[in-house]
């Protein structure tokens, strides 16, 4: 063993890391790609937040206080687009970068050369996207939904900006998905068999195949939408022959599967913690691996569940209605077998269980919501309120975002080497957790009580759970900033973690040194150490 | 001793809650019942799945924390090492299937009756415009007056500035609300002159699209005459949250003598448009138009939001040819936010707005244009 790491030290010697700025411009390791995918994701995360702040302070009280809803509208339209394409997505690549190869006992990812370029185009893309705010005119004033032809015909003039943006992330998610492909189908380790892959691995395997499948459709319906603006045609202009509603099925077509490109792999990273932290095996596997095929299987036959407003025949709405709730069911499995996996185990509670736990509570507590959503007649008094912010928030803050914190402190000491603060953690995790709770749920009563989203000002009944939601935002918001002292405080020293850091964890990244060193599987691991999951 | 503080703590929220409630009801929790079956029929089926969720969230919940709380690592328990069970997946897989056919059922049952539009006795068309409503009553006799109006936001922008008081139904009040009978099936014909718009009454459980260059329909037969109000739900630009619905239910005999009303309106100001219009008189009026629907795009004072929505101040469409500011006004811009008002005003509300945006902001064409102008100038064909 110390044979082999006088080795690999020597060798790092002469390809480690190179200095300066040109480490990260030229770098091709999945390591450092991993990490900056996962600052580039925090950095558009406070972004989004800074936004998303605006608008709570702008609903602290009825009446117009600080923005006008020309702004409002912008608002609301980024801070969506940069939830959604910068900060949820590329977290969970850089997940992928920095876990994928070391969970498969590969050295790297098989495309290193387009790693790099697939992450160096989103900073791009997304500074297109943010000037657009300081064109004529403004940014995106249509919802991060762009429903024609409000963004076409009625949209301002950098919509064109909006548009080349859209095409650069999609070429990067569609590259980073093939890599992922790849890597996963020919890079596994001696004896690391399909069935024996961690689910994080089988969760972005199917995610992948997601975004190949839906990416060029996204890219496809923006293309028509340049068309109607610069060229002439009437793809969603009435007036032409075209169809707005022609739109809003393309834009499902994508937008369901990108639900669950947002949420599979927090069920990888779940199914990860859980029995770590249980220190018992996952209660399951083959049901978990099925269940998330056939959510995947299921995401491209109910996209028009957004849409039943739109009048639609009645056949249609019945289709849609009942696709969409068999979703319930391999969704109540992942549950049901997160539960089971903690039942009878012997848990501890550092701070990345805490959030895989209240992931499992309050994603689910989404997951109602979400059938009830399904019920055609009940979604025309739920569709564009509140209680669809609330549902969908429920999903992708306390659900995506959440695991994506879990993950964050669930491998930090095998990315720096240290330990993290787990004082400071467990306070992240409890002011988060009230926060989210705080600023979401009461958005369950407005909608009911009659409050449409997207709405810059609101009647006087509303007023007191917008004010308690407000509050909950800022003390969700800031205490983000605990997370980046964490992290920051992690880098620079602590307690030297050891090669399994965690006591119950199981597989090959725990088997090599903290911090990873930077190559590791240049030699496949010894297969004895391939365990099933 | 913890479970009396406990006590004395529920105690004061909920007298705080109840106490604030009936301060100003503004503690909602849940939708309306509504006046209508279909309202009602949703809400059950709302509750239905509400307390399935709420009886399943127990049961996955309370096995979670019931291990939380007694299989921890710091009360010595050993941990177990069973991992699957074919037979325990397949329950959980079945059972919840058989739940979701027991929602199904019901919720096909009231979806199958809401399309049943069907033996309408009135019908009204529901047009939705950047940034109001219009609603036009179908004729059954075509040599009759049409009743046809827009429904604009009433509420001040003072109010929503925050410059006064804020009234009872800020934001949800209109100068010309909708007006339906009682106990009769009105079947709503619902499309869209610029963008997506969504037509929503809560009270009656209809919330629909209204799309350019398609007809959605629905219907409504409300029981309880009344007020009921709502909101444009789908976003449709700048005033999104500015294009409130009002809808009086009357009696249908006040219905027929409301109608009536309307009719005569019609006639009357057929009327007034032939009659002369001093400058004085169309710049009084002018300003009302402005401010109820110009104001929120050209702003106070006509300055405009360059460069989507362009000052009027020295605009050559407001200061040159007559004929030009007509044009603008009467058909709109196409493709852009500016609306053709030919028929959201009426003959004499365009001549003054006309007047008022060439002889105000310091434009000083010195021209009154007559109502009779305008409305040769629709008749010819522009």
């Amino acid at each position: 063993m110390s044979a082999t790491h006088t080795i690999s030290d020597a060798h790092d010697h002469h390809h480690g890391p190179a200095k300066g700025l040109t480490r990260w411009l030229y770098t091709t390791n999945h390591k450092d790609i991993g990490s900056l995918y996962l600052w580039f994701s925090f950095s558009m995360f406070l972004l989004g937040g800074a936004f998303a702040l605006v608008i709570r302070a702008e609903l602290f009280q009825p009446g117009l206080q600080f923005i006008e809803p020309a702004f409002f509208n912008q608002m609301t339209t980024m801070h969506g687009l940069i939830m959604v394409f910068g900060a949820v997505m590329p977290a969970f690549v850089g997940l992928a970068n920095w876990l994928i190869p070391m969970m498969i006992g590969a050295p790297d990812m098989a495309l290193p050369r387009m790693n790099n370029w697939s992450f160096w185009l989103l900073p791009f893309a997304f500074s297109i996207m943010v000037s657009t705010m300081f064109m004529e005119g403004g940014g995106p004033n249509f919802g991060w939904t762009f429903y024609a032809p409000l963004s076409t015909t009625y949209a301002p003039p950098s919509t064109t900006f909006f548009i080349f943006a859209v095409h650069v992330m999609g070429a990067s998610s569609i590259m980073g998905s093939i890599n992922v492909i790849a890597t996963i189908l020919n890079m596994r380790a001696p004896g690391m068999t399909f069935m024996k892959m961690p689910l994080f691995v089988w969760t972005w395997l199917i995610t992948a195949y997601l975004l190949i499948a839906v990416m060029p459709v996204l890219a496809g319906v923006v293309t028509m939408m340049l068309f109607d603006i610069h060229f002439g045609t009437s793809f969603f202009n009435a007036a032409g022959g075209g169809d707005p509603v022609l739109f809003q099925h393309l834009f499902w077509f994508f937008g369901h599967p990108e639900v669950y490109i947002m949420i599979l792999p927090a069920f990888g990273i779940v199914s990860a913690i859980i029995p770590t932290f249980a220190r018992k095996r996952l209660f399951g596997y083959d049901s978990m691996v099925y269940a998330t095929a056939s959510i995947a299987f299921l995401s491209f036959i109910v996209w028009a569940h957004h849409m039943f407003t739109v009048g639609m025949p009645l056949a249609g709405q019945l289709f849609f209605m009942y696709a969409t709730m068999l979703i319930a069911v391999p969704t109540g499995v992942k549950v049901f077998n997160w539960v089971a996996t903690m039942f009878r185990g012997a848990m501890t509670f550092e701070t990345p269980m805490l959030f895989a736990i209240a992931f499992v509570v309050l994603f689910t507590m989404g997951g109602f919501t979400g059938v009830m959503l399904a019920i055609t007649p009940a979604d025309f008094q739920y569709h564009d309120t509140y209680f669809v912010v609330a549902h969908f928030h429920y999903v992708l803050v306390p659900g995506a975002v959440f695991s994506i914190m879990a993950a964050a402190y669930y491998w930090l000491p095998k990315w720096t080497g240290y330990m993290y603060d787990e004082t400071l953690g467990k306070l992240h995790f409890w002011l988060s957790f009230i926060g989210v709770n705080l600023l979401f749920f009461p958005q369950h009563f407005l909608g009911l009580a009659g409050m449409p989203r997207r709405i810059p000002d609101y009647a006087l009944q509303f007023a007191n759970f917008n004010w308690i939601s407000s509050v909950g935002g800022f003390l969700f918001g800031f205490s983000q900033l605990i997370l980046l002292f964490v992290v920051i405080k992690c880098i620079r020293g602590g307690k030297k973690a050891t090669d399994q850091v965690w006591e119950g964890a199981q597989g090959l990244e725990w088997t090599i040194p903290s911090p990873a060193p930077y190559h590791t599987f240049e030699t496949p691991p010894d297969p004895k150490l391939i365990h099933a999951q | 001793m913890l479970s009396k503080a406990k006590l004395w703590l529920s105690l004061a929220l909920s007298t705080l809650l109840f106490w604030s409630a009936g301060l100003h009801a503004a503690w909602d929790l849940n939708m309306p019942r509504g006046v209508t079956q279909m309202s009602r029929d949703t809400y059950d089926l709302h509750m239905t799945i509400f307390w399935w969720c709420v009886a399943i969230g127990v049961v996955v919940f309370g096995a979670m924390f019931w291990s939380i709380i007694n299989h921890r690592k710091s009360k010595g328990v050993q941990p177990a090492t069973f991992h699957e069970s074919t037979k325990v997946e397949i329950i959980w897989t079945i059972i919840p299937f058989l739940i979701l056919i027991a929602m199904a059922i019901p919720a096909t049952r009231v979806l199958t009756a809401a399309y049943d539009a069907s033996e309408s006795e009135l019908d009204v068309q529901i047009i939705g415009y950047q940034w109001r409503w219009e609603y036009r009553y179908m004729r059954e006799n075509m040599d009759e007056e049409e009743v046809s109006f827009f429904s604009v936001l009433a509420t001040s922008r003072e109010e929503i500035n925050n410059g006064v008081d804020k009234g009872e139904n800020y934001l949800l009040e209109v100068d010309r609300p909708l007006v339906i009978p009682t106990d009769t099936k009105v079947r709503f014909l619902m499309t869209s002159a610029d963008v997506i718009h969504a037509w929503w009454v809560p009270d009656f459980a209809i919330k629909k699209d209204t799309i350019p260059g398609f007809i959605n329909e629905t219907w409504v037969i409300v029981e309880e005459p009344g007020i009921y109000r709502g909101q444009c739900a789908e976003l449709c630009g700048m005033e999104h949250g500015f294009m409130p619905i009002e809808v009086h239910a009357l009696a249908p005999a006040d219905y027929q003598a409301w109608y009536a009303e309307q009719q005569a309106g019609v006639r009357q100001i057929r009327e007034l448009a032939a009659a002369e219009m001093s400058m004085e008189d169309a710049m009084a009026q002018g300003e009302t138009v402005y401010n109820r629907n110009c104001v929120a795009c050209h702003q106070p004072g006509g300055v405009g939001m360059p460069p989507v929505f362009p000052a009027l101040t020295g605009s050559v469409k407001a200061t040159g040819d007559v004929a030009v500011t007509m044009d603008t006004l009467v058909n709109g811009v196409p493709g852009s936010a500016m609306a053709a008002y030919g028929r959201q005003l009426n003959p004499i509300e365009l001549a003054s707005i006309i007047t008022y945006v060439r002889n105000g902001f310091g434009n000083n064409t010195g021209d009154v244009v007559q109502p009779s102008d305008v409305t040769a100038y629709i008749e010819g064909g522009q």
